[in-house]
């Protein structure tokens, strides 16, 4: 069920034109990877596979991206990406597509 | 008789085959292949790519030092892998996986000994550089960064969690080590001169940096540029910078700022701010070319396409342009005619002529980043 909602809820042509998942795959390894790792086995950031970010749900862990962690070197994404953006990253890493 | 003259052809086939084709390291460099675990042994003269040598593991934010006759590297990889690698037979002449993720190591001064800084188990670890065998382990309980080597067979690094600087001697049979506290909240990375006295630490969790003078009996943390963001928000930081660039030009250091869009001016004899110049972004690096004369300056994503040119005279940025998609690092000639600039996603390293700031060449690489040349070798703290 949940593939289904997040397919509902991407698949709005407004969203699906603005997404380019090869460019926020890419984003997520080299970019977010500069602290989490290449491989996303964490760094001077955090561990993002799938076993550590168990304890997230979808909305949770793309407000974490759009907003960052305060008192730490995670910065808010929102001013570079969108909503739909974190959301589908979020989905990227929860579904361990990302390993 | 035949084998015994067989034997003797063979040996003296290889004798003048060793004899022919001595190979000079001097002029070469290896650049970091990121996503394919490869580094590309390139020819600074000929502008190019001479062969790659696979296998080396996770590469990302790889970093890599020379031994004293710039015949092997030793590339630290992100997965903990310390990988030795041979210029002249262009292999890989040793590995081990010593961590489970690492950030960067160093040689020491005699050459002998290689260290390694580790995020998880944080540490630091030092193997031999013959044959990368364990000879000390350092286990800090903390992401260690900023790990240089100094005189005297010394290492030092900084403690990410614990705000410590650690100096571990080697010289004698056991390592002996200092602790110096109060560096400060979350050191991010650090540098250190090229006479080894100075060390400095950036700063992630304040405005300011700490330097130690190793030259001192008891070296005690300096605050450097306290308060240096009077108290204004941050901007979002979205690639650490680095200081293993750091940059000293003439009588001043130039240090990226964090949160910032500038690089600071800094008075390397009393630490007072000198200046500072506003930039394009996010600086990472912050480097001199090797006569002190210009500072070129690249950026955290998503401006991470440029590069602006400060002359370190006047302060003010001499030259903007954009090699490409996501320029990750810069590497002089040691004597800084060119700069050899990695760009990432446009899978190429280009080649610019620092005076005229014309294009000299370009080499396809898969996904650069860091590029070391082997002149490296001769200078601390690299």
């Amino acid at each position: 069920m949940r593939s289904l909602l997040v397919l509902a809820l991407l698949g709005t042509p407004a969203l699906a034109d603005d997404l380019d998942p090869e460019a926020l795959k890419r984003l997520v390894h080299q970019d977010c990877g500069s602290c989490h790792g290449l491989t996303l086995k964490g760094g001077l950031g955090p561990d993002l596979r799938v076993e550590t970010l168990a304890h997230y749900d979808r909305e949770g862990l793309a407000s974490v991206i759009l907003y960052g962690v305060p008192g730490t070197p995670m910065p808010p994404w929102e001013p570079l990406m969108s909503d739909a953006e974190a959301l589908w990253i979020a989905e990227y890493l929860l579904t361990g597509e990302s390993e | 008789m035949k084998p015994l003259h067989l034997t003797l052809a063979a040996l003296a086939l290889a004798g003048s085959a060793a004899m022919g084709e001595t190979i000079a390291t001097g002029d070469l460099g290896l650049v970091i292949e990121r996503t394919t675990g490869a580094v590309l042994l390139v020819d600074q003269s000929d502008r190019a790519a001479l062969a790659r040598i696979e296998g080396l593991g996770d590469l990302s934010h790889a970093s890599l030092v020379y031994s004293p006759d710039q015949r092997f590297a030793y590339v630290f990889g992100r997965d903990g892998g310390l990988t030795k690698v041979d210029l002249v037979e262009r292999r890989i002449a040793g590995r081990v996986v010593q961590a489970g993720n690492a950030i960067g190591g160093a040689i020491s001064d005699d050459g002998a000994l290689v260290a390694v800084s580790n995020y998880e188990p944080g540490g630091v670890r030092i193997f031999d550089a013959v044959t990368l065998e364990m000879v000390a382990d350092i286990p800090t309980g903390s992401k260690t960064i900023g790990l240089v080597d100094v005189p005297g067979r010394r290492f030092v690094f900084t403690l990410w969690d614990a705000g410590e600087t650690w100096i571990a001697d080697l010289s004698g049979d056991e390592a002996q080590i200092t602790k110096i506290t109060g560096m400060g909240k979350n050191p991010y990375d650090a540098l250190v001169t090229a006479n080894g006295r100075t060390y400095i630490a950036g700063l992630f969790g304040e405005d300011g940096l700490s330097a130690l003078d190793l030259w001192d009996e008891d070296p005690k943390p300096r605050q450097v540029l306290p308060g240096y963001g009077r108290g204004e928000e941050p901007l979002p930081v979205y690639k650490m910078p680095h200081l293993e660039g750091w940059a000293l030009a003439g009588a001043e250091f130039v240090l990226p700022a964090v949160g910032r869009h500038e690089v600071l001016w800094v008075d390397a004899r009393d630490f007072t701010e000198t200046g500072r110049t506003a930039t394009h972004g996010q600086p990472v690096f912050a480097m001199a070319r090797p006569d002190g004369r210009q500072v070129w300056v690249n950026f955290a994503h998503p401006l991470n396409d440029t590069i602006q040119v400060i002359d370190t005279v006047t302060k003010q940025v001499v030259h903007v342009f954009k090699p490409g998609p996501a320029v990750l690092h810069m590497e002089f000639t040691p004597r800084g005619h060119e700069v050899w600039v990695s760009v990432r996603d446009a899978d190429k390293i280009m080649i610019y002529d620092t005076q005229s700031f014309e294009k000299r060449g370009e080499i396809d690489a898969d996904s650069p980043s860091g590029i070391f040349f082997t002149a490296r070798a001769h200078r601390m703290g690299l």
